[in-house]
């Protein structure tokens, strides 16, 4: 029989390759909307009210420097992925539920309706009550915020899958256990990727804002008290700088660790377009 | 009811085991505007080597059969028998290649695809299942193809894997649900021919559902044309194997014939 070949491609020139990216957009518009920032501020010319980006940039720096914002922020990331794992966690056991059983998938679905509209924020109250002032109700309100929108996804993705697929898994004589980590969780991963992404994006929001709320005791902030502590000072700049360094991690965990993910999973399999 | 005679009839090569057999089989389904009888009354009985071809229209049940043979579905009444044991869940042993390009893992490459499917499929190591898979692939002509995922794949290429990781796994039964219908007319061609020199080497036992005449022709050695609605039954034409050549008259008028007996309706040919 005669051997397919592949097709030939030829490469773009080089410059024309590193302005098509969008990296080179993006540090454009960046710039731009500094530049902006920096030219409203000193024409308005109140630092209470708005600070200049280069006071931010100089207030993030020494509070760097001092150790104070890379203490806050490790308290803040290791709550927040003490209750990423913990909500994952307990959305894979959920979604395994509602996979096997049909009582678990009524659950889940009625579950999923009735607490994922819920802001994590308006728990809040009840953690403090339950769990008191600390670390266990951000756990807890951080956990709420990443459960139902994980569980929501992958148990999407799961029923998302082509039948032919799924009789393809079965045609080989797998089942249980196997079936799922073999054939279910690889095909549904587009959705349990993004389902991952949303409850990060959520995760993270709760967590400053719980910190914020919380007053919490001043040696265990995060980075939510640094910034209501400085707002409380009048330390502007350094509100700006704490806000920043949200935005920054923010960033930094969607554009590396997310992309990254996508980019050796889906998107090499075709599952999702580059 | 005495049903042994009829089966017996229904054979048709003696002299090779029965393989499988399909005792009154028929498959209903409830809809939201009640019960749909997809096949009805189907018997059959087929020979170790052979290549039946369940010929019909679209509506007339052949893939709904194809997959209770399959093990994916069950029968409401009737029996279906391999070797002489009622079948059970679905098995490797009964390899199925379906129309559907998506039947292969998109997050395997093409040998890992193929791979995987030996290793669970037959327990075979990790090593053996590679070198017996890149012999499967080389077979069907995708040597330089081992490393692609699925995605980059044409849609004639993506069955080729699926042929390949079928007939790897050395299924008792191989089933084909129409593996050919969704390819351009040329690959179609291209692709009955290589599958017909594939099981002529390999001596395998096929059951293949079409809707094209031609093709049942050129892949089958025995042909069942079914009716539809509900799917049953309606005549069988043997294949000779002077018959199987495209152009020759003995392919026209075998052609012919199935024609005018189970397509009367010019409508419905070709589906």
């Amino acid at each position: 029989m005669a051997d397919i070949t592949a097709p030939k491609l030829s490469d773009a020139p080089a410059l024309r390759r590193v302005f098509e990216q969008t990296l080179w957009r993006r540090l454009v518009i960046l710039a731009a909307f500094a530049l902006a920032w920096e030219l409203y501020a000193r024409w308005l010319d109140n630092a209470l009210l708005l600070p200049t980006l280069g006071a931010t940039l100089s207030a993030l720096w020494s509070a760097i420097l001092s150790g104070e914002l890379p203490n806050r922020t490790l308290t803040s990331l290791r709550v927040l992925v003490t209750g990423y794992a913990l909500g994952v966690g307990i959305a894979a056991v959920f979604t395994a539920l509602a996979t096997l059983s049909r009582w678990g998938n009524e659950a889940l679905g009625l579950l999923t309706s009735m607490f994922n509209p819920l802001p994590a924020i308006a728990l809040l109250p009840i953690a403090l009550l339950w769990f008191g002032v600390g670390t266990p109700s951000l756990v807890f309100v951080i956990v709420h915020s990443v459960l139902w929108p994980v569980a929501l996804a992958c148990h999407a993705g799961f029923r998302a899958i082509a039948p032919t697929l799924l009789m393809a898994g079965r045609n080989l004589g797998l089942s249980g256990g196997r079936f799922v980590a073999e054939i279910l969780v690889p095909a549904a991963f587009p959705q349990i990727l993004s389902g991952l992404r949303i409850g990060w994006a959520f995760a993270w929001r709760t967590l400053i804002a719980a910190e914020l709320v919380f007053g919490v005791s001043a040696r265990s902030g995060g980075i939510g008290w640094f910034i209501y502590t400085n707002r409380a000072q009048l330390e502007t700049a350094s509100v700006f700088a704490g806000l920043l360094t949200v935005i920054l991690i923010g960033l930094l965990v969607e554009s590396v660790v997310f992309r990254s993910l996508t980019r050796i999973t889906v998107q090499r399999w075709g599952q999702e377009r580059t | 009811m005495n049903v042994a005679p009829r089966l017996a009839d229904l054979a048709g090569d003696a002299a090779s085991p029965t393989l499988l057999t399909l005792d009154r089989v028929s498959i209903s389904y409830p809809t939201r505007d009640g019960t749909l009888t997809a096949v009805e009354d189907v018997s059959l009985a087929l020979s170790t080597g052979e290549r039946l071809v369940l010929l019909g229209p679209s509506g007339c049940g052949k893939s709904t059969l194809l997959r209770a043979v399959g093990g994916f579905l069950k029968p409401s009444t009737g029996e279906i028998r391999i070797n002489g044991e009622p079948i059970g869940a679905p098995s490797p042993d009964r390899m199925t290649v379906f129309q559907e390009f998506d039947q292969l893992l998109p997050w395997r490459t093409v040998l890992g695809n193929v791979r995987y499917a030996l290793e669970r499929g037959r327990s075979l190591s990790r090593r053996e299942a590679e070198a017996v898979a890149r012999g499967w692939l080389k077979r069907v002509g995708l040597k330089n193809f081992v490393d692609a995922f699925p995605h980059t794949l044409s849609g004639g290429m993506k069955q080729r894997v699926a042929i390949a990781r079928a007939f790897a796994l050395e299924p008792a039964l191989l089933l084909m649900d129409e593996p050919f219908a969704a390819l351009d007319a040329l690959t179609r061609r291209q692709m009955q021919d290589e599958l017909l020199k594939l099981c002529e080497e390999t001596g395998s036992t096929a059951l293949f559902v079409t809707h094209g005449i031609d093709e049942a022709i050129r892949v089958g050695t025995r042909i069942l044309a079914l009716t539809p609605h509900p799917g049953r039954l309606a005549a069988t034409f043997d294949v000779p194997p002077g018959s199987r050549t495209r152009g020759t008259t003995a392919f026209a008028e075998l052609e012919q014939k199935i024609q005018q007996a189970v397509f009367a309706d010019p409508e419905l040919d070709h589906g």
